[in-house]
Formats: structure tokens, sequence, C-alpha cells
């Protein structure tokens, strides 16, 4: 029987743990999509964000009441961690509780805080699914989450239940069969964890040995299999942030938020441009084989690998869409949707990948007009609200900025009254159609 | 009234073999914008006042390309930049004072990769340094008492951290500093960024800047001050839409330093 079980914890965990690591392998690729950019600079200042901005929540309490509820969830999620160490080695060689004793009082004192911490997440979870579906807050309710998105959110909180109910059966039944000398773990006596030496015998305590026998691998099992599961439905959903909210803090972007890149490409043709002694024939023959350069964004794979990884780490809260000025007053505008837009069609360029063996196949689509209107890119203001607010350093900006500079380098396709704007800053050094000879005039005006 | 503005140009100042303690970019809206002008003049006149060698490159400025970058043409951006450069390379010129977050962004973070290194500063933080270092004096005047909200512009604030420097000077003038629900990090752009200035605004329910005006309306201020010129056409426009512009001054914070002083 032993032996059977067994062999059942080591399959699943290999098909579990397998199956993540085909899709993050996935994940990685299409990351690698994106145009390189240099990340690597200043790691003191790097480590120092993502402590502080992944780990440590920082940016969260911006919002102090959804970020104790979150961090909770968040604590819980991380210490409950631990005891999957003893999950795997019970599960491998049939053991139980193999820590109880070499641990000793720690033991007691992990397990009674992880059950203190799941009953925490447990009520953030029920929390959250009322903020979502009774008190139908804006930002979780906007027309960008409708279909699947919603249905993720409420899934992965559901899951959550599972995983601490599952968690509550496996310890409180296997209290009163302790107490009654019939747990598997030699002895009798109380475990006295902090909520399940009460919750045990309470809701329990009337069943027979058998049923709690059951019960009890029901929640073993149960919960081994929702941390699988768990695993593997990351990667279909806004979850992934858990993991890739770290690398996407680690390779945020240390300029200040005004501080737009300058594209080299341009600036060696301008400086070619201004150079009187420049010889444009003395320049390398350009390569065969290279792909011309675009200048901004049409599609993913125009854009850098940190937006791609942005948009993998996206959790789709909408602090940013409810702070964007555009969004407020009502315009199509919604950076959230921008992130989700640019999974999407990631998402869809890597399927089409696998499907031709390794290479992409165009396929009439871009992200630019298939996902991303100009409309909403044109209602920016970059004012970096969306940036700010972002809990994990994402720029919607970054890419609405590359797609304008698509638009407008590519395609000339400028609103008009731009196009006047920019041909008067070509003309008169101004925006506005005044002579430069009449800069100074200010000066003698009453 | 008597206007007797000293304001050399560069030049001129090269022509007499010296080199002022800063440059004042006035940038394209304080050269030709009406409305921006008098905050223009307002500077100068503060500057004036505290004995500051400062002088600008009148016909020899040209935009920084901050509305062409923000409207994606790199091309242009870069060719004014360049251009730019090569002005304040020619001149020798180390540090910059602006009183458009704009230009004042543009040139501090954008024109040092572009071979452009300079000490740029926002009017407000320059003033407070004056003030700081005793060369200026700040009296309420008409000022003492008055209730005054500022409005943090997104690329003075959020962009560049820029903070204290207008609140402290608002204060100085005795007034109450009152904050609106949406201020520093918080703060709500007036819809003038990234281009916007220049051209109609998407459809929607509203425009920014009426959304910001009401802000700043809620919490009763006698002045809104700003500390840009966009910003302050945005706003003064708010303003006369919800016809307040009886009771409701939109005023930059060099206007509120001069006038407080009838300089």
């Amino acid at each position: 029987m032993h032996i059977l079980s067994s062999l059942l914890f080591i399959t699943l965990t290999v098909v579990g743990f397998g199956f993540f690591a085909i899709n993050a392998k996935k994940i990685y690729r299409n990351i690698k999509l994106g145009q390189p950019v240099d990340r690597t600079d200043n790691p003191q200042n790097r480590w120092r964000n993502m402590l502080l901005v992944a780990f440590g929540q920082k940016k969260m309490f911006a919002r102090p009441i959804p970020a104790l509820l979150h961090l909770a969830i968040y604590v819980a999620f991380m210490i409950t961690q631990i005891e999957l160490i003893e999950i795997f080695i019970d599960g491998i060689f049939g053991t139980h509780r193999i820590f109880k004793d070499s641990l000793g009082g720690f033991y007691t004192f992990m397990i009674s805080l992880i059950e203190i911490l799941s009953l925490a997440a447990l009520f953030a979870t029920l929390v959250f699914l009322s903020r979502r579906n009774l008190l139908k807050l804006p930002r979780l309710n906007m027309h960008d989450l409708l279909g699947w998105p919603k249905k993720d959110a409420n899934l992965i909180l559901m899951m959550e239940i599972i995983l601490v109910l599952c968690i509550f059966t496996m310890n409180g039944t296997d209290e009163v069969l302790f107490n009654m000398g019939k747990s598997h773990f030699a002895g009798q006596g109380s475990f006295n964890f902090s909520v399940s030496q009460y919750l045990g015998p309470a809701v329990f305590g009337s069943l027979s040995e058998g049923a709690l026998h059951v019960l009890e691998r029901i929640g073993w099992w149960g919960h081994f299999i929702m941390v699988l599961c768990f695993l593997n439905y990351l990667y279909y959903s806004k979850h992934l942030h858990i993991l890739l909210a770290f690398p996407n803090t680690y390779f945020a972007n240390l300029k200040p938020l005004g501080a737009f890149d300058n594209l080299e490409s341009v600036t060696n043709e301008v400086k070619l441009m201004m150079d009187p002694n420049a010889d444009p024939f003395a320049a390398p023959a350009p390569d065969e084989n290279a792909v011309p350069a675009k200048f901004g964004a049409q599609d993913v794979q125009d854009l850098n690998w940190v937006q791609l990884l942005n948009a993998y780490s996206c959790t789709e809260c909408g602090r940013c869409t409810s702070s964007c000025p555009a969004n407020i007053t009502g315009k199509k505008l919604s950076p959230r949707a921008i992130m989700m837009k640019t999974r999407d069609r990631l998402e869809e360029v890597g399927k089409n990948i696998d499907a031709n063996k390794g290479t992409f196949v165009p396929d009439g689509k871009t992200l630019l007009n298939d996902y991303i209107t100009t409309e909403e890119l044109w209602a920016c203001t970059t004012c970096n609200a969306c940036v700010e607010e972002c809990p994990i350093e994402i720029s919607p900006v970054s890419i609405i900025m590359d797609m304008r500079r698509y638009l407008v380098m590519e395609q000339s396709a400028a609103p008009m009254e731009l196009n006047a704007m920019m041909t008067n800053i070509e003309n008169n050094a101004a925006p506005w159609q005044y002579s430069q000879m009449d800069r100074l005039n200010w000066k003698d005006e009453n | 009234m008597s206007e007797n503005l000293v304001v050399p140009t560069m030049a001129e100042m090269m022509a007499k073999g010296e080199q002022p303690e800063v440059l004042f970019w006035v940038g394209c809206s304080g050269s030709f914008d009406d409305r921006a002008k008098k905050i223009t003049k307002a500077f100068v006149r503060i500057l004036n006042k505290a004995n500051v060698k400062f002088a600008v490159l009148g016909t020899e400025e040209g935009c920084t390309g901050d509305p062409a970058k923000r409207a994606g043409n790199e091309f242009l951006f870069q060719m004014q930049a360049m251009m730019n450069i090569q002005v304040f390379d020619g001149y020798e010129v180390k540090k910059i004072v602006t009183a458009c977050p704009h230009c004042f962004n543009t040139i501090k973070n954008e024109y040092p990769e572009l071979g452009g290194t300079y000490e740029v500063v926002h009017h407000t933080e320059f003033l407070k340094s004056l003030l700081d270092e005793g060369r200026l004096t700040i009296e309420g005047g008409k000022f003492k008492g008055k209730r005054i909200t500022f409005h943090d512009p997104c690329y003075l604030g959020r962009a560049n951290k820029v903070y204290e420097a207008p609140r402290e000077l608002i204060q100085k003038l005795d007034a109450e500093l009152v904050e609106m629900k949406r201020s520093k990090a918080n703060g709500l752009c007036c819809g003038a960024g990234g281009a916007q200035m220049f051209k109609e605004p998407e459809k929607g329910n509203k425009d920014v800047n009426m959304e910001r005006t009401d802000d700043a309306l809620e919490v009763k201020p006698n002045i809104i001050a700003a500390g840009c010129p966009f910003c302050n056409t945005m706003l003064t426009d708010g303003v006369k839409f919800n016809h307040k512009e009886g009771d409701v001054q939109v005023l930059d914070v060099a206007e509120l330093i001069a006038n407080a002083q009838d300089l």
C-alpha cells in the first residue's frame, strides 16, 4: 500500500513539475522574443528595489486595506511552502509528520503559525471575493476584465479556499486521531497546534476512526494536489505574478520616470546628418541578412524583453487604470488593458511559433490595431500615474511611447494637429507658428 | 507698468567676456504664450531683485523637442536636442534654470545621453536656493492668510520627485497651503502633457483639465498655484469654465512671489 502511494506521489510530482517546466521554458522563450535592453547595471539598487517592492510589498501599502489583506495571503503562501518539504518526504518515504520528533517544540510552533496565517488568508480571500463579486469595486469590474480575467481571479480565490480547507481537514482529523492514539504518528495526546487542537475535536470529534483516516488522507492529498494544480495553473493566469514580480522589480527602470529612452538608431542618423564632415558612404555596408530596423513598436517582437516580462507579470489589479487621467475622464485608454493585450498577443505569437516548429509565420495580425487601437495610444498624457501606482513597477507608458513612435516615424500617422505642431518645430523651433527671431520680444512688451 | 527688466543674452555676455551664474531657459511657452510670458517676466523681476547674474539665449533658443518626443517623433526630438546642445556647449553652459517642467525634464534627463550634461533646476528649486542663501527674502504681502493649493505638474513631481520646493515657497508667503485629495505622487495630470497640449483630446465623458480643476475647487482655494505654463493654461480654462475666474486665480509660484512684493 505504502509503495503504491509512494509511486503515485512520485509520479504526480514528476508530471506536475515537468508540465510546469515546459510552460516556464515557453515563457522564457517568449520573453526572449523581445529586443535586447541592458538592465544589469547597478545591481545593488536593483536588489534593494526587489527586496523592498516585491518581497517587502512597499508599493502595495499605498492602499492599506487591500495591502494588509494581500499581505496575509502572501505571507501565508510563503510560510506554508515550508510544510511542503515535509509533505514531500512523507509522500516519498511513506512516513508521517517526519519532522515532529526531530524539531519538537519548533515543529508545533511552525504548524501553529501556518494555521494562524491560513486563517488570516481565508479571511482575506473571502473579503477579496466579496470585493469583486458583491461590493463590485469599480477597478475590479471594468470591461477590461470581462470573460476569462474575471473567472481567473475568482478561480484562484476558490483554489485558495480549498487549499486552506485541506490544511484544516488534515490537521483537524489527525488531531482527533492522535487524541484517540490512532494517528499514523506514534503516541497519543494533542498536537497542540494553535487552531486545529480546538477545531479538530469540534468539527470531526464525532466521526468514526475509519472516516477520520479517510478524511485525513483527503486533506493531505488534497493539499498536495492543489499545490501542483496551482503551480500549473499559474501559466494560464494573472497569478504568474507570484513568481515574476521578483525578476520584474529587479529589472525595472531605475531612471527618473520622466526620462524616456533615446533611440540609438536615431542618434546615429541624426549625428550623421548634423556632422558637416560626415561621409555617408563611409558607413559600413548593411548586412544583407539583417532584418530592416523598425522605428518604434508595431508588434510584440519590437518591444524589449523587459516590456514583455512586464506583460507576463501584470496582476490585472487595475490600480494603474484607476489612476489614469484619460481613463478617469472616460477615454478608451486603460493602462491595464495595454498590458493584458500585450500578453495576449505575445501568447498568440508563442503559439504560432509552437505550431510552426520554432519559427513565427506572419499571421496578418499585429499588436497595433488588432489589439491596441491608435485611439488608446493618443489618449495618453505620459503623466506616469500608472507607473507610480503599479505595485510591481510595470510601465505601460513605455509600450505606449514605442507604439506612438511606430505610428509617427514609420507610418506618418500622427493626428493632424500634432503634425502641424511638429512642422512648426521643424520650421520655427517652436510648436506654434512664431518666428524664432521673435523669441525675446516679451522683454519689451508691456 | 514701468518695465525695467534687465535681460542680458548669452551673446552679449560673451561679447563682454563674462559668464553668467545661470542660463535662464525661457521655453517656447514662456517666450510666445501671452499667459506664460507673464510668468517669465515675474521670474526675471525676482532674478533682477536678487541680483542674480543670469542670461537668456533669446533668438538662439529653440524648442527642447519635448512635445515632438512625447508625440513619438524621435528624429525631430534628437535634431532639436543636438542643436540646443551645440548652443549650450558653444557658450560653455554649466547650469540651467527653467520655469517649464517639460523643458526641465528633457534637458535634465534626456540630453545627457546625447552628449549634453548640465545642472538643471526648476525655477521653484532655484528660488528656494536663493532663499536659503539669503539672497532673496519673501514676505506674504497681499497673500497673507490666503488659501493656496498647489497643483503638482507631472513632469516636475512624479517624473522628477520635486514636491517640496514649490510648497516651501508658498508657505513663506504666510499663506495657508491646502492640499488637494490627489497631490504629490498621486497628483492628477492637467491634461496637457505628452503633447496633448497641441491636439484635441480623445472622446470621453469629460476633459482632464475639468476633472483636475474640480479637485482644486473642492478645497475652496483663493489661488491655485502652478509650476508649469501648460498646467497654468489648463487650469485657467477649467476655472473659467466653472465661472469662477472672479473668485479663484491661477498663478505660477514665481508670480506669487513677485506679486507679493509688488515687483
